[in-house]
């Protein structure tokens, strides 16, 4: 059973501004379990926890309460190597771009890989590959990474966090800013990576349409706390609940509930186009 | 008589060295024409990279252009004497809701504009509850915006920009990092401000589905300008966007996918009562 289990987040508790009247309860009794090889959604509304929760599966902040499992062993245990954890679980941060800081995209890459004390020619092989990994083209390599487009800048810092080779790769609302190809394209290129090399994926985005297409599981956050753990079926049969936190269903979910309404007999559970498109067809007696 | 005119625009980034040799140039806009009349509500397309941001900064002449001419409410930007009046006409807001309020208090943000325009302190009251009234945050107004949520804070933006009575206002990416929430009260705040006090909006988005209320749609590729025409018009050619690395609204590609299976749909539905409509119509007749 344990080995199922490739990290648990056990009821973590995490305040800003501790000590002062001013503190936020940003996480409150979180728990949740990521399997190997899964593809995980986070979603909820801006301010909902959502950046303070992943950066506690890496442990870049400590809760205080509660703690993480990592392949079984607790990562807040004193004598446990939390720097090796960074390489293991890769967080690409929400606008990773600010972080950005050397002089060329190919320095940017190899930040990464060269701080796990790597030789040199792991370093650069790993950097290219992950630069290619993420579609950006050679010109782009000794470019300064602040030369780039907003876009172009999100894919090197994707770039610097997959050169590590990460375990788990969680990626805090990558698609912000992207084109809608390049949204594709990244999606792909993780579903791409999930499917290769195996490794769990937790994705954080607004986007309810890329959640329902591409996911295995969601987590719904409100206010610090977990409301959902379900399927995307399941999840995203509460249209009414997730409204009313700032969030909603997949777009086609509301045209199938209209064509129902409208007196077309679909299957208003579809929360995907294809499965849109199917359900039309079959009400529509359509012989394709 | 348009309220901004971009003449042959072309707009080069140049790197340059430690010796201050030119390293290399990107021509990130590229013989761009368009004018914009008032009123208008203008939305800019286009794949990263392909000179939208560039393009935007030359309205309210953060840039100013390589080669052509940026003509702002009659003012070129070129203008020096004209700078201030020409940010006051056009207004930016741009895409992190944290990194553009500056006050420590909602009203207080939304009237540094005013103040800084030198605009007497009792019209600057009526400025700033006229403002947020416009965008829905007026009850917000003695909240310290990190108690705000992003489509909030994204609102109190707009607020301080239609606070200096801008004939135009450019929105570089305003929905981007929101919930869907957030971009529904950020659009509907835009729309509404377009319609009911006729300022000329020019929005720049990567989600399709909010250009659809727009008059015109403007696509770029590569520093120019690939396409142009009505939402109705742009949608329909699902295959060329796509060649520019860009969709269609879902609720198109599901019509699209439709259509392609056999459905006799009409090109380019932006809307699900569009969609509804269209497809009760077909059942009667298959009946
Ligand atoms: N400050 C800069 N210095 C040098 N080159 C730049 C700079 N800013 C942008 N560029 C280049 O100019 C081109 C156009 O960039 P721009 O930011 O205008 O694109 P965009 O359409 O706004 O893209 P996105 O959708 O990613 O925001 C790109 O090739 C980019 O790399
Ligand atoms: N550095 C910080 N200092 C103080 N409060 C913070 C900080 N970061 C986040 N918060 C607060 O914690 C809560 C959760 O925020 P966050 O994790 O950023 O949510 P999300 O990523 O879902 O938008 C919010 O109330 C937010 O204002
Ligand atoms: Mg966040
Ligand atoms: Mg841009």
């Amino acid at each position: 059973m344990m080995e199922n289990m490739k990290l648990i987040a056990d009821h973590l508790v995490y305040e800003y501004n501790k000590g002062t009247n001013q503190t936020v309860r940003a996480l409150d009794d979180v728990s949740f379990v990521i399997h190997p090889g899964e593809f995980l959604g986070l979603i909820g509304h801006t301010g909902s926890g959502k950046s303070t929760l992943v950066q506690h599966l890496n442990a870049l902040l400590r809760p205080d309460g509660g703690t993480i499992y990592y392949d079984g062993a607790d990562v807040f245990e004193k004598s446990y190597d939390r720097k090796a954890l960074r390489g293991k679980v890769g967080l690409v941060f929400q606008y990773p771009e600010h972080q950005l800081f050397e002089e060329t995209v190919f320095k940017e890459v190899c930040f990464g890989p060269n701080n796990m004390g790597l030789d040199i020619k792991e370093v650069e092989q790993r950097a290219y590959a992950a630069i290619a990994r993420v579609g950006l083209t050679e010109e782009c390599l000794d470019q300064s990474p602040f030369d780039l487009s907003g876009g172009q800048k999100r894919r090197v810092a994707i770039a610097s966090v997959l050169a590590m080779q990460p375990e788990i790769l969680v990626l805090d609302e990558p698609t912000a800013g992207l084109d809608p190809k390049g949204r594709d394209e990244l999606l792909s290129m993780i579903m791409d990576l999930r499917e290769t090399e195996g490794i769990s994926i937790v994705l954080v985005s607004h986007s309810m349409e890329d959640v329902a297409e591409y996911v295995d599981r969601i987590i719904v956050m409100d206010k610090g706390k977990i409301l959902y753990d379900d399927t995307p079926k399941v999840v995203f049969a509460h249209a009414k609940e997730l409204e009313a936190i700032g969030l909603s269903a997949p777009q086609v979910t509301y045209i199938l509930q209209d064509l129902k309404s409208a007196g077309l007999d679909v299957d208003t559970t579809g929360i995907t186009l294809a499965e849109a498109r199917n359900t039309i067809l079959e009400a529509l007696h359509w012989k394709g | 008589m348009g309220i901004i005119h971009i003449n042959k625009v072309t707009y080069e980034y140049i790197r340059r060295d430690e010796e201050n040799n030119v390293e290399g140039i990107t021509t990130a806009v590229d013989g761009v024409s368009l004018a914009v009349e008032p009123g208008e509500f203008i939305a800019i397309l286009g794949h990263n990279g392909s000179g939208k941001s560039t393009l935007a900064k030359h309205i309210n002449a953060i840039l100013y252009p390589s080669e052509g001419s940026v003509v702002v409410d009659g003012m070129d930007t070129k203008d020096e004497d004209a700078l201030l009046k020409i940010r006051q006409t056009a207004g930016m807001v741009f895409q992190n809701p944290d990194n553009q309020i500056i006050g420590q208090i909602v009203e207080e943000d939304v009237g540094f504009g005013p103040e800084n325009m030198g605009v007497p302190t009792k019209e600057i009251w009526e400025r700033v509850e006229e403002s947020l009234k416009a965008v829905g945050m007026y009850e917000y107004r003695s909240y310290s915006p990190n108690k705000l949520s992003g489509g909030q804070k994204q609102r109190v933006s707009i607020a301080s920009v239609i606070a200096m009575h801008p004939k135009c206002i450019i929105l570089d990416e305003p929905t981007a990092m929101l919930d869907p929430m957030g971009r529904r009260e950020v659009i509907r705040a835009v729309r509404a401000l377009n319609d009911v006090e006729k300022i000329t909006m020019i929005l720049i988005t990567h989600y399709m589905e909010e250009v659809i209320y727009a008059d015109r749609v403007f696509v770029m590729d590569k520093g120019k300008v690939a396409m142009s025409g009505t939402p109705k018009e742009i949608f329909s050619r699902v295959s060329e966007l796509r060649e520019l690395r860009l969709d269609v609204p879902q609720v198109t590609e599901l019509a699209y996918e439709l259509k392609r299976a056999g459905v006799p749909l009409p090109d380019g539905i932006l809307t699900r009562e569009e969609l509804t409509e269209a497809l009760k119509k077909i059942r009667m007749m298959g009946q």
